[in-house]
């Protein structure tokens, strides 16, 4: 069990995320519990993920194309994106395409080296779902969330840019 | 000039209180240097070798008086007195306090003005044309573009963490005064055969490590496509540039790695998806920005009145100044002036309290209150009518503004240095002194003409060292600082990179190598060649050869 923040709240949580082991693929999966699995397992072994009794998720690493996972949006019930240091942005676009071009609708969730001074970024990019930093204190987290009151770009929690709502509203 | 609503107060406002929070919880500790390192850099704080630095955007170079005079406010009551104009048309302070960041940032916010991306690992701040609006060349104001641009690039939630630090440059006249080849986008602003509006778009142009002349990758983008277009070349160079080793993480090594056909097949296949998006620009759009640039109300005047004739009949020093340092505006009866940030025993680009104070009351009494800041580390009163550039003649002398060099060889881009950067390897400002010492007579400066001198601490290349026609980089040999010169660089339509003529110089040998060099284009240039034309005819054999001789 862990506290994460989810939908502007802070919840606990169950889901636990396996490794890539150097051999590409995942070791003690557990049967029951439910568990994010890299891409690469996830593509390899299709039927091994949809027998188990446990839920499972697929994470995405930086480098990670997800295109691969456009087929298989509709049956996750949570899509991660791994963050291995906070200054790797590359996250930040795959979660946009995740939503923007591929019109996945559920969980998003970043992962790794996260913290309260990313989520109001990760937030307009798409994710609702947060693993902070064990460094870092999830209460003053999520009151970053709401630290920003107005953006100027088309984002995915705001498409209409502030330049066209500007000139609307007039 | 653009002015804040209501929004773009809020929105530098929670930044100002964000950075007083991420600044309060680095000094309690909560936050480990290195987290806090790319959060201070995103919002312009180094730490420098005596004290932190922090760099002030000044969006494409425009200044209102008003925010002159809190810029010189600063100066005087966080930091030391003056302050020093960078090649991106910033201002930087060099002795703020780590503590006192917050609240200079929150008395910028006051005068519309911040500090946010003029570091980091993010879209940088906007450059243009200096004489944006006012020049004679010009097809079409960039500045509402760059303003577009601007507000983009601002806390934009994708592109907050990129590779590396990305610099976009625009241009809209005829001759290329932005720079844009040598930076990670240029955009030209162009008009196609049916006279519609749009931009040239080059990408992977830069300076540094590895410098490169940037490549179109698209010959006419609609403005309205113009923020789906950069999003578009931004995430392919978020996903794709390289993140393993910092000196390969430019997006030109990227458009070299893909070649520009392959990365413009990339941007064009991700852009496919984008275009006609929300963020497309309508006419209305572009009305709302190019609002806040319509001409001022000028007089209408002829051209060379009569007390203007007269005085530069009777005073040859100021006719040499009118020459140098002034251009020519499209209005008549008016002016732009250069206030040149370069006279000899100041460091080029320096600005003291009293002096941004003098520049702000000059703009009031003899302009529409406004200043631009030139990438070549000067500042500019576009519009002065010829008949008061007498009187602002003899109020520049007083502040030692009114050195009659620009463009000319004594007219130094050249970055902060060893003096005060961390990251340099060479100080760069006494060399510049000493270089301005030995060539004093302006006479003789006149006579060798326009030659652009560029020189930087490092290979960092902020003193654009690359496109000087004589170009001086400081290197480090065995812990000495040592100077290499180029020959042969240029800015502008003919960008070209200059050449490394030889081994490198001890400090003290600066001048007399310069004057070898200025002796051999002296002796053979043509009628009216131009000091970087007889280097591209010549090439620099005779040069080196001059330079290198044994002495006898």
């Amino acid at each position: 069990m862990q506290k994460i923040i989810k939908d502007g709240a802070i919840v606990t949580d169950d889901w636990v995320r396996l490794p890539l082991a150097e051999d590409g693929t995942v070791a003690n999966v557990p049967q029951d519990s439910d568990v994010i699995v890299p891409l690469a397992a996830w593509l390899a072994e299709p039927q091994r993920w949809q027998s188990r009794v446990g839920r499972t998720a697929v994470w995405l690493a930086p480098d990670d194309d997800p295109a691969k996972l456009a087929a298989s949006l509709d049956r996750l019930p949570l899509v991660a994106v791994d963050f291995p240091a906070f200054a790797d942005g590359r996250g930040y676009s795959i979660g946009r395409l995740l939503r923007e071009r591929y019109n996945y609708a559920g969980e998003l969730r970043a992962l790794g080296d996260v913290g309260q001074d990313q989520l109001h970024y990760l937030w307009q990019v798409g994710f609702n779902a947060f693993e902070i930093k064990p460094s870092q204190n999830i209460e003053l987290a999520l009151q970053a969330l709401a630290r920003f009151s107005e953006r100027y770009q088309a984002t995915f929690r705001e498409p209409e840019p502030l330049f066209r709502r500007r000139v609307t509203g007039e | 000039m653009y002015r804040y609503d209501a929004i773009d107060h809020r929105i530098v406002r929670e930044r100002v209180e964000e950075f007083r929070d991420q600044t309060r919880r680095f000094l309690a500790g909560e936050l480990s240097e290195d987290e806090f390192r790319p959060l201070r850099l995103m919002n312009g704080l180094y730490i420098q070798r005596l004290a932190p630095m922090l760099r002030v955007a000044i969006p494409y170079g425009h200044l209102s008086s008003t925010q002159l005079r809190k810029l010189a406010d600063i100066a005087r009551r966080y930091d030391k007195g003056y302050g020093h104009f960078t090649t991106r048309q910033n201002l930087q302070y060099n002795w703020p306090t780590l503590e006192s960041v917050p609240d200079i940032l929150a008395e910028l916010a006051e005068v519309e003005m911040h500090a946010i991306q003029t570091s980091g690992n993010c879209v940088r701040n906007t450059t243009t044309d200096a004489f944006a609006g006012v020049a004679a060349d010009e097809l079409i104001d960039p500045r509402p573009y760059c303003e577009i641009i601007r507000q983009w690039s601002t806390l934009h939630p994708e592109f907050a963490y990129l590779p590396r630090k990305f610099k976009i440059a625009v241009s809209g006249a005829v001759e290329d005064r932005a720079a844009t080849l040598v930076h990670d986008i240029g955009l030209h602003v162009v008009k196609n055969a049916a006279g519609e509006v749009g931009f040239k778009v080059i990408v992977g142009g830069g300076l540094g490590r590895t410098p490169i002349i940037g490549e179109v990758v698209r010959e006419f983008l609609p403005t309205e496509h113009l923020l789906t277009y950069l999003d578009a070349i931004l995430r392919v160079y978020n996903r794709f540039g390289r993140r393993d080793n910092k000196y390969k993480a430019r997006i030109k090594i990227l458009v070299k790695a893909l070649t520009v056909e392959g990365f413009a097949a990339k941007v064009e296949e991700e852009w496919s998806h984008l275009k006609d998006g929300p963020a497309t620009i309508r006419p209305e759009d572009v009305a709302h920005y190019a609002s806040f640039f319509t001409a001022p109300a000028y007089e209408s005047l002829s051209g060379s009145p009569a007390e203007f004739a007269a005085k530069l009949a009777e005073q040859p020093a100021f006719a040499r100044w009118v020459e140098r340092n002034t251009r020519a505006h499209r209005q008549s009866g008016y002016r732009s002036v250069v206030l040149s940030l370069k006279k000899t025993g100041v460091p080029p680009g320096d600005a003291s309290d009293a002096q941004m104070d003098a520049v702000a009351d000059w703009a009031d009494r003899f302009g529409f209150g406004e200043i631009r800041v030139a990438h070549e580390q000067n500042l500019i009163l576009p519009d002065v009518k010829e008949r008061d550039l007498f009187v602002l003649w003899e109020l520049a002398k007083q502040q030692g503004f009114a050195t009659p060099n620009v463009g000319l060889l004594t007219d130094i881009i050249c970055c902060p240095g060893g003096d005060f950067c961390s990251l340099a390897n060479a100080k760069s400002i006494p060399v510049a002194e000493a270089i301005q010492q030995r060539f004093d007579d302006f006479d003789y400066l006149n006579d060798l003409g326009e030659i652009d001198l560029n020189m930087s601490g490092c290979m960092n290349a902020c003193g654009h060292h690359h496109v000087g026609h004589i170009g001086i980089l400081g290197v480090d040999k065995n812990g000495e600082e040592w100077y290499q010169i180029t020959l042969g660089g240029s800015q502008g339509n003919q960008t070209s990179l200059g050449k490394v003529i030889g081994p490198s110089f001890a400090r003290a040998q600066m001048p007399d190598v310069i004057e070898k060099i200025l002796s051999v284009y002296v002796e053979q240039r043509q009628q009216g060649e131009r000091f970087i034309e007889a280097v591209r005819r010549l090439g620099i054999t005779p040069f080196k050869e001059r330079v290198y001789a044994k002495d006898h």
